[in-house]
């Protein structure tokens, strides 16, 4: 995806939080990091543009809710910010990729042990499929048919410095999608 | 990271991401529900061959609100009254199946022995008068959440610094990120040798007291013999007791610490020990936290199987 499929897709998925929910006064945005930060505070701000209103943007760390802590080396720890109660809100998760499931299964656990949230949404950039959970999102920038082998790569401009998509193939460099 | 052990020798990368991840774990303890999953499954044993109330709860909770079991042992209802040795000790609860020990002992060098004998991580919870590391880290924490950065902080330490593991665990933690540190004591109660100690000594509390940014208290500790040097305890609060008149004296912004327990009207008057540039309870607080930093750091990664 191109620097301009990135800023549509999220500008396509700030309407549709508004339209499935009926405006945006009931939402809170937590950002997955490290990506998913940047991109809901991208989100709160086209939302913004849109709807005049102004959306709260969390952080969640997950950290120290990942299933696979004792097959990998200590991960480090990042902000988790909530800032304001939600238990009357609707909270959309929101993470640059959905791939297995499993980060979203442990945002899920994570955001139970912070409040009860009147209905969670998930809100992704790309859905590179291969799920090994029951879990799907509600809002997709992009749906990437990928195989396991590959790897996608997302850039944004806060972290990365650029924005776009790539898919890195074993035998290939990194192609940007859209790059035709 | 294999053990925690002691904080000489710890660099300022280790400190500083053991810190950073205790910021994240108040935040934790800040939760409606405490409580994360990340040490679900593993067991943190405790071994404590001397008194203790904080250092040992505080494990125990800091276990806890990682989800990891924690199992307990006493010398006084123990197996050792019968004269089990401390290795036989440690062996037999390694082979219950524990993934941590934390140990404190009067014994110097106790947590290191330990850690040649047993397969798991050792956190040294006090040998001595030698070591307290997790206590150093608590006290690095909570001046850095008060002052943003020990960088070029003036700490005096003052009291019993012969007698203290805290001192010597505090000394290394905080000049290695970047704090000067004077100790304040007479010579009775300062080690025979501070040769190779990244400090500064001086035996009169008043002559620094105005440039310290951290008055940073000890108990005299009567137990290693430290209250035998001094005639009185009138004497020893008129020269080294941070006293009422004393805080008065102190920069408007200085903080004052203390590990406890304390002993108000020896080393600090009731008026300091209840002012609110005393941050004891903080340091509590942060306790929990920091030793959730080094459980997670010591076990939060790759089981072996």
């Amino acid at each position: 995806m191109t620097p301009d499929d990135v800023s549509r897709a999220l500008r396509r998925v700030a309407h549709e939080i508004i339209e499935r929910n009926r405006g945006a006064e009931d939402v809170l945005l937590m950002g997955i990091h490290t990506r998913g930060v940047p991109m809901a505070q991208r989100l709160a701000a086209a939302i913004g543009t849109i709807e005049g209103t102004e959306v709260p943007v969390g952080s969640l760390d997950i950290g120290l809710y990942r299933d696979d802590l004792g097959s990998r080396p200590t991960p480090s720890l990042d902000t988790t910010a909530v800032p304001i109660p939600f238990d009357d809100r609707t909270v959309v998760l929101v993470d640059d990729v959905l791939y297995t499931g499993r980060t979203i299964r442990a945002a899920l656990d994570a955001m139970a042990d912070l409040g009860r949230a009147a209905r969670v949404q998930l809100a992704v950039l790309v859905d590179r499929g291969h799920r090994q959970l029951p879990i799907r999102a509600d809002y997709v920038g992009k749906n990437l048919p990928t195989s396991h082998d590959e790897r996608v790569m997302v850039h944004l401009t806060e972290i990365d410095g650029d924005d776009g998509v790539w898919l890195e193939t074993p035998t290939q460099d990194a192609m940007r999608m859209g790059d035709e | 990271m294999k053990h925690m052990l002691t904080t000489e020798g710890l660099d300022r990368g280790v400190i500083t991401s053991l810190l950073d991840d205790a910021d994240e774990f108040v935040e934790v303890l800040g939760r409606p529900i405490p409580k994360v999953p990340a040490l679900r499954g593993r067991t943190v044993a405790t071994l404590f061959f001397e008194a203790s109330t904080r250092t040992r709860m505080s494990f125990e909770k800091a276990a806890k609100a990682l989800s990891a079991d924690t199992v307990s042992f006493s010398p006084g209802t123990s197996a050792l009254k019968k004269g089990e040795s401390l290795k036989d000790t440690a062996l037999t609860i390694q082979a219950m199946g524990v993934d941590l020990m934390i140990v404190r002992h009067a014994a110097t060098g106790a947590a290191w022995r330990l850690a040649e004998w047993v397969d798991v991580p050792v956190v040294n919870g006090g040998d001595g008068a030698h070591q307290h590391p997790t206590q150093a880290l608590l006290d690095c924490l909570t001046l850095r959440q008060h002052f943003g950065s020990l960088d070029g902080l003036k700490i005096g330490i003052v009291g019993d610094i012969r007698h203290s593991r805290v001192a010597r665990s505090d000394i290394f933690a905080m000049t290695t990120l970047g704090a000067d540190v004077t100790l304040v004591a007479p010579s009775t109660l300062l080690p025979h040798t501070t040769e190779g100690w990244p400090v500064a000594t001086t035996g009169e509390f008043d002559d620094v007291l105005t440039e310290l940014d951290v008055v940073y208290l000890l108990r005299v500790q009567a137990e290693r013999g430290g209250a035998s040097v001094f005639p009185s305890v009138a004497e020893y609060r008129s020269r080294f007791g941070m006293t009422a008149e004393r805080l008065a004296r102190l920069k408007p912004h200085a903080a004052v610490l203390h590990p406890g327990p304390m002993i108000r009207g020896v080393e600090i008057d009731h008026e300091v020990a209840d002012d609110p540039r005393t941050l004891v309870l903080d340091q509590v607080a942060n306790g929990v936290a920091v030793r959730m930093a080094v459980l997670f750091q010591l076990l939060g990664g790759e089981r072996d199987v």
